[in-house]
């Protein structure tokens, strides 16, 4: 296979929607690179912080109206109204995280512990956290800190940003 | 497919450097390939992950690095620090297994 010789060294991905394939692409791209030996930061704003805030994280949701590939199991189509019934919402995120499972994929703390362990390092958007009034001891114990949009360019420098 | 001088013997490896005959795979081999990759000198900690991947893929079971870190060998931090920059990467290709496809 060839493969290119420049090596991309560093990444900083921003993670700024909170629904659970938002997050977990942001998740897996940001664990993914440090598999590869790659540094990486991982940065999350307005409703990404779902995804630090303990309350939230394991709960996250993935939107069955307004999602244009929401499809019933089997591949038929999923009719718009059906999402708009108390507890779909809730069901089908819970097939989703079910499914994730089975793969081997792990539930967004964990996944976040790993990224922690391999020596990834997590943010919160200081501007986003103002707003939505959260405190730090809402907030996953172990994230790095709560840091402005300059200092993300900082830590950024010199890598590749990636806006999920 | 090709050919590579390893430790005084050929051995048969892929594309991406992974062994291609695990029956060719010995201790020798694997501190020249943790050489070559920089890990330097294996540890006694470095064989026990060894061993564990090794016994894992010959039971056909798919490893990840969340695998390994419940494996009760090694935590992820561990597992980062014995062989950096890649760590199911490097430790596969010196336990002499196919290089793992999973993405987690």
């Amino acid at each position: 296979m060839a493969e290119s010789k420049d090596k991309i060294k560093k990444v900083s991905v921003i993670c700024a929607k909170g629904s659970l394939e938002d997050v977990y692409a942001a998740l897996v791209m940001t664990n993914g690179a440090r598999m590869e030996g790659i540094e990486a930061n991982l940065f999350f704003t307005f409703f990404g912080l779902d995804a630090i805030t303990k309350k939230k994280m394991n709960k996250l949701h993935t939107a069955t109206v307004g999602n244009p590939a929401m499809a019933m199991p089997g591949g038929l189509p999923f009719p718009t109204i059906l999402g708009v019934l108390p507890g779909v919402e809730a069901g089908v995120s819970a097939m989703m995280r079910k499914g994730m499972d089975d793969l081997d994929i792990p539930p967004v703390e964990e996944f976040l512990d790993m990224i922690n362990a391999a020596g990834g390092k997590i943010y919160g958007c200081k501007l986003a956290v103002d707003m939505f009034k959260l405190k730090r001891e809402d907030m996953y114990d172990d994230m790095d800190s709560i840091i402005t949009i300059g200092e993300f360019y900082e830590k950024a420098a010199g890598g590749q940003i990636i806006f999920t | 497919m090709s050919q590579k001088e390893i430790a005084g013997v050929t051995i048969d490896v892929d594309d991406s450097g992974y062994m291609s005959k695990f029956e060719d795979w010995s201790k020798e081999i694997a501190t020249a390939l943790a050489k070559e990759n920089g890990i330097g000198e294996l540890t006694p900690k470095h064989w026990e992950v060894i061993e564990y991947i090794q016994k894992e893929v010959q039971n056909g079971a798919a490893l990840s690095i969340r695998k390994i870190g419940k494996s009760g060998v090694v935590d992820i931090k561990e597992f980062y620090s014995l062989f950096p920059d890649g760590p199911l990467k490097k430790a596969t290709l010196i336990s002499g297994v196919p290089k793992p496809s999973g993405c987690v």
